[in-house]
């Protein structure tokens, strides 16, 4: 009973763990001087993918709606919060009391819009509401390509302040330990509950007395804040905002990471868009000039493998000889959780019957009895 | 709200629907003492689920008024009946299949008054939100005991056999605190011994929680046991109200269910 409590506690604090592992090491190693400039960048760039696909996660993993929408609500983001950091620069420097004015200034305008675009759109289900989110980000995107040189840069971009590098990616990975903290918590409580409950049965959850408008515009607005903010680091990581990078794609490169990293499942969000962005990167790196064609040649065939391997029918047995999770579990003799075992034929002996076998055994017992001794047999029957 | 006892908890008044040109049902006219267990029975297709869907507000009514308690609900949204004191179960089950039997009654706990926790608390992991949680842990433990749930807790609703999930239906739509309980066919698909516990497990619950039920069945055992007044509805109209031996008796519902007599 203790152990088991011992793992369940290991499994909720597993993601800060990790990130805090590795936001301490890189620190470390940057303050010293030992990260390249390139590894920074990657760097940022992982810790802005993650917060993107653990919100995005938020929607289509807990509340179970697809919006295809979350790179306008990055755009937003990068635009409002490298405006203001633009504009802070003179008086406050390319400190971090500017850096967190922006970020929450550009969240909170994310948010803003999240509860916008939710209130018309999270009364359509299904296809329609990804149709909706899917043409606000194009909207977001045009708005900003028409705006003047002056106010957001127009085609040319906004160029943002530089902050420094050493920095960046610590500050990133700290916002994603709050980030996890706050996501998590929030699953974790009766709020996150009834968010799972309206991703399993909507009609259901209403005749429970559960608010559904209420929660999807909060869990849809929360997740617009973390986009927001991932794009005002976007904005500060390239030096630069364009319009262009926040398209269609990657609204869908959001979405991959969220579905390869398992529907409603944080710490797998967490893993593929780490391993997807520094595949990205490394491609991008390692295959330049006259091999660039083949970035997302290579890009597009490691997605299908993966997705082949991770849901084949076929590969069933492959996987669970030698899945992560079942060496993980072989390791530490762990015993798979009873809540996530979904086998039905499992549980075949512990569909409870009101007929119990061993009574019906001794009660034939008791007839023979009666034969032999007909008066007690009397008794019985009466 | 509970101080007038003499008002019915549920009184239906001229209350009617139809989609387009199809009157599901029209004229009904039901009332429902305090701590009554009211059967609502028919052939198929008379517009039973109807008058359930009409209560709880999935439907609106083109027609007539519904009280609960002396308070009309018509146009009130689903959430906001619920809050009020109606809660239903559903005829094709329908629980939250990816959560674990305790999360399922505590959702049903969510709106309670003594487990009010802001999201922010939550988000933000203020004291307030373990003491809540950990009360309902124990509030979604006490309610399962009833329906002798308590063992399987931890296991996925979706994994329960057909009778107990029905029991749980029944266990979440209790644990949101209702003054009339809606039951839909609550023993559809259960074998006869579980029919039976199922009747005193409903009689245990209304007088353990003062609660009013008004139960759609089609199994006329099971109404004779448990109600104490039944409405025969057809083709969406009331055919006949009153105990069960009197409404069984009345020559009109007997045509509805038999047919007539042809000479």
């Amino acid at each position: 009973m203790i152990k088991h409590k011992k793992n369940f506690k290991l499994k909720h604090y597993i993601n800060y763990i990790g990130i805090g592992f590795v936001t301490i090491l890189f620190s470390i190693l940057s303050l010293t001087g030992n990260a390249s400039i390139s590894l920074q960048f990657l760097l940022e760039k992982i810790a802005i993918s993650i917060i993107l696909a653990v919100s995005l996660g938020l929607v289509v993993g807990f509340l179970g709606e697809l919006s295809l929408g979350h790179a306008g609500f990055m755009c937003i983001g990068a635009y409002i919060g490298g405006k203001v950091s633009a504009m802070l620069e003179a008086s406050l420097g390319c400190g971090i009391s500017n850096l967190l004015i922006s970020l929450i200034v550009g969240g909170i305008a994310a948010g803003i819009c999240g509860v916008i675009i939710g209130l018309p759109a999270l009364r359509l289900r299904g296809d329609y509401l990804a149709i909706v989110t899917l043409a606000f980000g194009e909207i977001v995107k045009t708005i900003f390509i028409n705006t003047s040189a002056e106010s957001f840069g127009g085609a040319t971009g906004l160029s943002t302040p530089r902050y420094n590098r050493e920095f960046l990616f610590i500050y990133a990975f700290i916002i994603v330990l709050i980030m996890l903290f706050i996501v998590q918590n929030l699953i974790r409580s009766k709020h996150g509950r009834a968010i799972t409950a309206i991703r399993d049965s909507e009609i259901a959850s209403r005749a429970t007395g559960i608010n559904v408008t209420r929660y999807k515009l909060l869990v849809f607005a929360l997740s617009a804040f973390f986009a927001g903010i991932a794009g005002v680091l976007f904005s500060f990581s390239n030096y630069r905002v364009q319009c262009t990078k926040f398209d269609y794609n990657y609204s869908i490169e959001i979405l991959v990471m969220v579905v390869l990293g398992g529907m409603g499942n944080i710490t797998g969000g967490i893993i593929s868009s780490s391993l997807i962005t520094l595949l990205q990167v490394k491609l991008a790196t390692l295959l330049s000039g006259n091999l660039a064609v083949l970035q997302n040649v290579l890009y597009a065939l490691i997605l299908v493998l993966i997705v082949i391997y991770n849901n084949a029918p076929r590969l069933k047995g492959f996987r669970e000889k030698y899945s992560i999770k079942v060496l993980f579990n072989k390791i530490f003799k762990k015993k798979a959780d009873p809540a996530t075992v979904r086998d039905d034929e499992a549980k075949w002996d512990r569909v409870p019957t009101k007929i119990n076998v061993d009574d019906l055994l001794s009660m034939d017992l008791v007839v023979t009895e009666s034969v032999a001794k007909p008066d007690k047999g009397g008794e019985h029957n009466e | 709200m509970n101080n007038n006892v003499s008002l019915p908890v549920l009184e239906t008044k001229n209350l009617g629907v139809s989609f387009g040109g199809l009157k599901a049902c029209s004229e009904v006219d039901i009332t429902i003492n305090k701590k009554e267990i009211y059967g609502l029975i028919g052939p198929n297709g008379a517009g039973k689920t109807t008058i359930f869907n009409l209560i709880t507000g999935i439907y609106a009514p083109t027609t007539g008024e519904i009280y609960l308690c002396g308070e009309k609900i018509n146009k009130l949204s689903q959430e906001t009946i619920c809050h009020k004191g109606v809660a239903r179960t559903f005829q094709n089950i329908r629980l939250f299949n990816n959560m674990t039997v305790i999360r399922n009654v505590m959702v049903g706990l969510h709106n309670r008054k003594e487990f009010k926790c802001s999201f922010i608390e939550s988000a933000l992991r203020f004291p307030r939100q373990f003491k809540v949680e950990k009360a309902m842990r124990e509030k979604a433990k006490e309610i399962l005991r009833i329906f002798g749930l308590e063992e399987e807790r931890n296991n996925l609703a979706c994994n329960l056999p057909y009778g107990m999930q029905r029991k749980l239906e029944i266990a979440r739509a209790l644990a949101t605190e209702p003054k009339l309980l809606l039951l839909d066919e609550p023993a559809a698909g259960m074998n006869p011994n579980e029919t039976m516990e199922l009747v005193e497990t409903i009689k245990k619950i209304r007088d353990m929680f003062d609660i009013t039920i008004l139960l759609i069945e089609h199994d006329l055992k099971f109404v004779s046991g448990l109600c104490d007044r039944v409405t025969v509805l057809n083709f969406g109209k009331v055919l006949s109200t009153g105990t069960v031996s009197e409404v069984l008796n009345d020559p009109s519902v007997i045509e509805a269910y038999i047919g007539k007599d042809d000479e």
